[in-house]
């Protein structure tokens, strides 16, 4: 049996605690601020996108961050390295109400609610942005890995700048 | 305000940091340049393509609904309910047949007339409106409106100038290099509350100068540069000014060699970020500020209005609205997509810009005492054939000086 075919005859309980185990490594790694490991949660290809919640409930196609691969994740991750100005800041991402919405062909869709929360320098914690994840995960290397992560935001009016992932 | 507030004595060349936070010129900023002979930006046609489509959205601070009548004409009405100043329209966007306050249901048709009023006869023979009450002298108060391929503009003052006399003609072909006519398709929002004053956004954008400098993203990749064919233009008046670039070769020269942040052979991981296609006509980049809350950004293939919004004298909305052109192919649509990336609350580039922004309201707001140094490019402002200027700036104040007689 392959680790494909394995995941497919895992238990319900079995599957929540593998997707637990993920979500909070996802979580662990960018409040952490590891962005260089951030894109091997990806396949090559994948989608990653932040989207507001208008946009979406609108089929309007415009998304406030899109990557539509893994070199797309890495020129993120470089622009926040390298490129990008920005005042100092810690995040801190609260996963919860992870959800199975099941199989289809060896594609597992998961949804959950996400709570960002930002930190800056002379200033309270914040609700910076909160909204669902809407995933799609695929057996990759063993492992369940995101072929596509869609961040949809309640949180309109982006409290200044979106510069970290969620 | 009175004499507490005076102008340094230079002139355009220093901006004293009170206008970033004093109420009194926040207050003064509302009545004079936003409800004053200006028309400012609130909608594209293709948010509002059927009758009864309408879009609530600010004027300064003043919020406005713009509606779609059903002669295809477009009103623009206060949001404000003319009975007890209800703001009765609480969607971004919607459809409609009428508006009705929900305090005490008077409701309006679609050009703003009031056209019910509940108990007006009172009930019973007792109560009612004075039997003099008459309607139409309590609709919805209602602005000016003009209209220029596909772009809806709105004023609160009367007998407007046409908005063509309004932009000037160096400002209209510009305008009308990316309004050329064709059908508009909207692709999204973003929006953003940036911490700073509204001033410094478009400060910003009449900046040439920081671009260089700032984003080390656009520089590296040759997309806004020093050292690119460039030039800066405005209108006769000062307060419209247009930052534009052709994109050069990428590489380090000694005309470039200020540029610290530049990184040398910086090439993206996927390039099909940034697979720009020359689109229009001459120029890569064309950056409009329109007075007094537009932004008109055309950076390679990504096109959007930025509509600013006042929210007090320390903070303001920004709201994006991306589009493109209803002929596009599945390509060019995808390509603007991407390139939005470049831009927005989470922009690789624009990003620099709110932070700095915040950065900049920290100092200003901190010593409003103090005053910035304006004299790069010069002590004046004209149309210069380079960036290395903060000639737009001052012409932007010049006009703004007078509006608020500082």
């Amino acid at each position: 049996m392959n680790a494909a075919e394995r995941y497919l005859t895992l238990s319900a309980g079995e599957l929540r605690l593998e997707l637990d185990e993920l979500y909070a490594g996802y979580s662990a790694c960018l409040d952490e601020e590891r962005f260089e490991e951030w894109p091997e949660f990806f396949t090559e290809p994948c989608l990653y996108k932040i989207v507001p919640r208008e946009n979406f409930e609108r089929g309007l196609p415009l998304a406030t961050w899109l990557c539509e691969s893994k070199g797309y994740l890495l020129d993120r991750v470089t622009a926040i390295r390298k490129t990008a100005v920005y005042a100092p800041r810690y995040m801190r991402r609260m996963v919860s109400g992870i959800r199975v919405i099941g199989w289809t062909d060896a594609v597992l869709e998961v949804r959950a609610n996400y709570l960002a929360l930002e930190t800056l320098q002379d200033e309270l914690t914040r609700v910076f942005n909160t909204g669902q994840y809407r995933d799609k995960l695929v057996v990759d290397g063993g492992k369940l890995k995101f072929r596509e992560k869609i961040c949809i935001f309640d949180s309109l009016l982006v409290p200044n700048s979106l510069i970290y992932p969620l | 305000m009175g004499a507490r507030r005076v102008w340094p004595k230079e002139g355009i060349t220093r901006i004293p940091y009170w206008i970033y936070s004093d109420p009194e010129i926040y207050a003064r900023e509302q009545e004079r340049v936003f409800c004053g002979p200006s028309w400012s930006y609130v909608a594209l046609d293709a948010e509002l393509p059927r009758a009864g489509d309408f879009k609530r959205t600010f004027i300064g601070e003043k919020p406005v609904v713009v509606v779609r009548d059903k002669d295809g004409s477009v009103n623009v009405v206060e949001n404000r309910c003319a009975h007890r100043g209800v703001q009765f329209c609480q969607r971004h966007l919607g459809n409609a047949s009428e508006f009705m306050c929900p305090y005490h249901q008077w409701t309006y048709d679609l050009k703003g007339n009031l056209i019910g009023v509940p108990f007006r006869r009172g009930v019973k023979k007792q109560g009612g409106m004075p039997a003099d009450f008459d309607p139409k002298n309590h609709g919805l108060r209602k602005l000016e409106v003009a209209r220029r391929h596909g772009v809806i503009f709105a004023s609160f003052a009367r007998h407007m100038q046409p908005l063509e006399d309004y932009f000037g003609p160096a400002m209209l072909a510009l305008y009308d290099r990316v309004f050329d006519g064709r059908e508009l398709t909207l692709l999204g929002y973003s929006r953003q509350l940036v911490p700073a004053n509204w001033k410094l956004m478009f400060e910003n954008i009449k900046d040439p100068y920081h671009a260089s400098l700032l984003h080390v993203f656009l520089v590296s990749f040759g997309l806004f540069r020093a050292d690119q064919p460039s030039k800066v233009e405005m209108d006769s008046t000062g307060r419209h000014g247009a930052l534009i670039s052709w994109r050069g070769e990428q590489k380090r020269t000694d005309d470039n060699a200020d540029m610290k942040s530049l990184i040398d052979n910086f090439e993206l991981s996927d390039a099909a970020l940034l697979d720009p296609v020359r689109e229009f006509s001459e120029y890569t980049v064309v950056m409009t500020t329109l007075w007094p809350n537009l932004i008109i950004q055309q950076q390679s293939n990504t096109l959007a209005m930025r509509q600013l919004i006042t929210r007090g004298p320390d903070q303001f909305e920004l709201a994006w609205t991306f589009f493109g052109y209803a002929d596009d192919d599945e390509a060019m649509t995808r390509r603007r997509l991407r390139q939005a990336n470049l831009m927005g609350p989470a922009g690789f580039v624009s990003i620099d810009d709110s932070e700095v922004m915040k950065f900049s309201q920290r100092g200003v707001g901190a010593y409003p005492d103090s005053a910035g140094v304006m004299e790069m490019g010069g002590r004046g402002w004209k149309d210069e054939p380079h960036m290395v200027t903060e000639s737009v700036i001052r012409a932007f104040y010049d006009y703004y000086r007078q509006v608020m007689e500082l």
